[in-house]
Formats: structure tokens, C-alpha cells, sequence
């Protein structure tokens, strides 16, 4: 009998946990995210600065370099400095950087907006830093940690991902990087080549939601 | 009862809106440290310090009649350091059989002494606590498993016939259930 009320208890709790996370995921058909190839869905979010930014305010860009982060996970500090050197390099190649951050600041209180407003202007981020308020867009794009990247290409069709994955091959320091795996990409589609490596891992902080 | 309950309630707040597969993973501690880390500047360290040919010879690949639990946790993970008691208590009751739990950290190395040590003796960890210092995490994550996407906790358990990869949080009873599968 004490068997059975346990695994009913189990039976409801992972009912529940499932129904929970099938209703937060809003998209249940797209639960997994982009994959390279796919259109990326646009946005429409609020910048540090208080305007709302969407992929059509850029009619010159190539392509978009969307990077989901945060305030203080260690993984997003490290990669602060060469996010605002990604931007510096690619925006005027017509790669732009979009910093989205996709934290419930329910459950990080470090990730609220007006903490990402002084992280902002403290660390004179040159491109859009957005607030990912209705906790949906770090879902339909699949992500599951941060710093996460997805490298889009303008097309007729709309925004193609063509990587998906890390900055480089070594989050921690900087100064030991071998291989830029994002830039590499960039410079790849600016030739008008296929995008060699397209998917890399890895450690992050997760996504709080 | 009301513990399983208490258990089951836990799971559910930290399954709450996280997609899919993922139970994962919370962060906390800013650092800024940023120097280069050789293996040899650990010669002197309370605990092994590990790059990741020598962790997957040591720990990773082991052909003998012990069953490995290996889970990888950080002090900045919050549902890591939920979980950590589990293994703990399940590493005591199974003492006296061969059963090892190993818990390899993914702390950056110059935190080691900072936070790492001091975490250790702060909770009185017992099983055996490797540190892995290796950056080059797209090389070394999918020789752990190929289905990992690199949050943390993950947890691999494995003895000479199976191997079961986890990338997710346990309750006790839920990692003690995984365990009697495998042994």
C-alpha cells in the first residue's frame, strides 16, 4: 500500500512538472529550439535603454550575431569584454551583436532590468542588451544556457541560423583562445562560404525561467 | 510520507519552466580572475586537480567491479549543491559495497582555494572531490557524453557492463532508483 501512495505522489508530481513546463514553453511543437538552417522567429524587446528593438530596425545588416546572457552567471562576466569586441569587429561588417537576457529575475535577482541597465552602461556595451519579458524568445530559439549564441543570416526567407553554440573554444581566459569558432563563422558567411563548424558546446549557466 | 512529499514539491519548483530535458543548473559568485592554469601550479593542492585525458583515463574509463557515480557540480550551481547531500548519503549507505562516488568540479582553477577548498570543509564532503580544469569544453563535453548540451548537474553512472548519462537534478530516492538499475 505504501508503495503504491509513493509512486502516486511520483505519478502527480512529474504530471504536474511536465504540464508546468509544456505551458511556460508556450511553442509544445517547438520545445527543442532552432536548429541551423531554420528561420529565427523575430523579436521585439526592450533595450537598456528603454526602446524597443526588432531585427527590421537594422534594413542594412547582413545578419545578426544574438547572444543570450546575463548579469553575473561566471561563464557570461568572462565573455563580457569579447562580446563588446565581437560587436566592434562585426557591426561594421554588417554583423551586428543583439545581447538578449533571458532570466526570470523572479528567480535571479541579480538579472532584473534595472540591474542589466547599470551592467549596460558600467561596462559601455555598444549594442542593444534586451529583456527578455515575456519569458518566451530564450524558448523558441532553444536556449539553454548562458552565454549562448546563434548566428543569424538575412535571406529572402528571413533570418537564417548558421551556428549555433559558444564564442570561442575557451570561455574562461581570454588570452588562451585557439579558435574564434563565432568570428571564424562570420568571416566564413562575409566570403560567401558555408559556415565550416556549425555547432559547439559549452559549459554555461542555465537559463532561469 | 510527508518527505517524499517534501522531496517531490522540491523537484517540481526546480522543474517549474525550464525546457524540456533540462533540470538544471543555477549560478551565483561574480569572478573576475583570469590567469593562465598549468596542471603543475596544482602540485601543492588539498585536492586533485585534473585535465581531461587524465580524468577520462582515471575516472571516465575504469574496467573493474566497482560502480562509478560521477557527477559534475559547481559552487555557483544552486540545484548542484541541493543535490550534493544525496550522493553523500547514498555514497555512506552503499559503503560497504563497490560503490564509488566521485564529484568533479567545474569551478574556474583560480577559485579552487577561494571558493572550492573552503566549500569542501564547509559541508564536510566526504566522497573524493576532483577539480577538472581543463577549458577546452566543446572538445571535452562530448567525450563525456554526446548527448550533453553542458549544463550542470550532470551525473554519469557506470560500472564494466552499463552506462547511464544524466543531465538533470536527483532526489535521493530517484538517484538510489538509478543506482539499483545499474547494479
Amino acid at each position: 500500500m505504501k508503495k503504491r501512495q509513493i509512486l502516486l505522489i511520483f505519478s502527480l508530481v512529474l504530471m504536474a512538472t511536465l504540464g508546468l513546463v509544456g505551458f511556460s514553453s508556450g511553442n509544445s511543437t517547438n520545445s527543442e529550439g532552432l536548429n541551423i538552417g531554420d528561420m529565427a522567429a523575430d523579436i521585439n524587446l526592450k533595450n537598456v535603454n528603454g526602446e524597443m528593438v526588432s531585427y527590421e530596425d537594422y534594413p542594412n545588416a547582413n545578419g545578426f550575431i544574438v547572444i543570450f546572457t546575463c548579469n553575473t552567471c561566471p561563464y557570461a562576466v568572462a565573455s563580457e569584454d569579447r562580446i563588446i569586441a565581437l560587436d566592434a569587429e562585426f557591426k561594421p561588417k554588417g554583423y551586428p551583436v543583439i545581447a538578449i537576457n533571458p532570466n526570470n529575475p523572479a528567480l535571479q535577482p541579480d538579472d532584473t532590468f534595472e540591474l542589466m541597465q547599470k551592467k549596460a552602461k558600467q561596462k559601455g556595451f555598444t549594442f542593444p542588451y534586451l529583456y527578455d519579458s515575456s519569458n518566451t524568445v530564450y524558448a523558441k530559439y532553444g536556449a539553454k544556457k548562458t552565454p549562448h549564441v546563434y548566428l543569424l543570416q538575412k535571406t529572402s526567407e528571413g533570418n537564417m541560423v548558421k551556428y549555433i553554440g559558444a564564442i570561442d573554444d575557451n570561455v574562461r581566459n581570454a588570452d588562451l583562445v585557439k579558435e574564434r569558432f563565432l568570428a571564424n563563422a562570420v568571416y566564413e558567411l562575409l566570403e560567401g562560404k558555408e559556415v565550416s563548424v556549425k555547432e559547439t558546446k559549452a559549459i554555461g549557466c542555465s537559463v532561469k525561467q | 510520507m510527508k518527505i517524499i512529499i517534501g522531496l517531490g514539491l522540491s523537484l517540481l519548483l526546480f522543474s517549474c519552466g525550464e525546457t524540456k530535458k533540462e533540470h538544471v543548473v543555477a549560478e551565483e559568485i561574480r569572478t573576475n580572475a583570469q590567469q593562465h592554469t598549468e596542471l603543475e601550479d596544482f602540485d601543492d593542492s588539498p585536492i586533485p586537480v585534473y585535465d581531461f585525458p587524465k580524468l577520462e583515463k582515471e575516472l571516465l574509463q575504469l574496467r573493474n567491479d566497482t560502480t562509478y557515480i560521477v557527477n559534475f557540480w559547481a559552487t555557483w550551481c544552486k540545484p548542484c549543491i541541493k543535490e550534493l547531500p544525496y550522493f553523500e548519503e547514498l555514497a555512506h549507505k552503499y559503503s560497504d559495497e563497490k560503490v564509488k562516488v566521485v564529484l568533479v568540479s567545474l569551478d574556474f582553477p583560480e577559485n579552487l582555494h577561494t571558493k572550492v577548498v573552503p566549500f569542501i570543509e564547509k559541508y564536510k564532503l566526504q566522497s573524493e572531490v576532483i577539480l577538472l580544469a581543463d577549458d577546452d569544453a566543446n572538445t571535452w563535453i562530448p567525450k563525456v557524453d554526446t548527448k550533453w548540451e553542458g549544463s550542470i548537474p550532470a551525473t554519469i553512472i557506470y560500472n564494466n557492463k552499463t552506462r547511464s548519462f544524466y543531465e538533470r537534478s536527483f532526489t535521493y530516492d530517484e538517484l538510489e532508483n538509478e543506482l539499483k538499475s545499474i547494479i
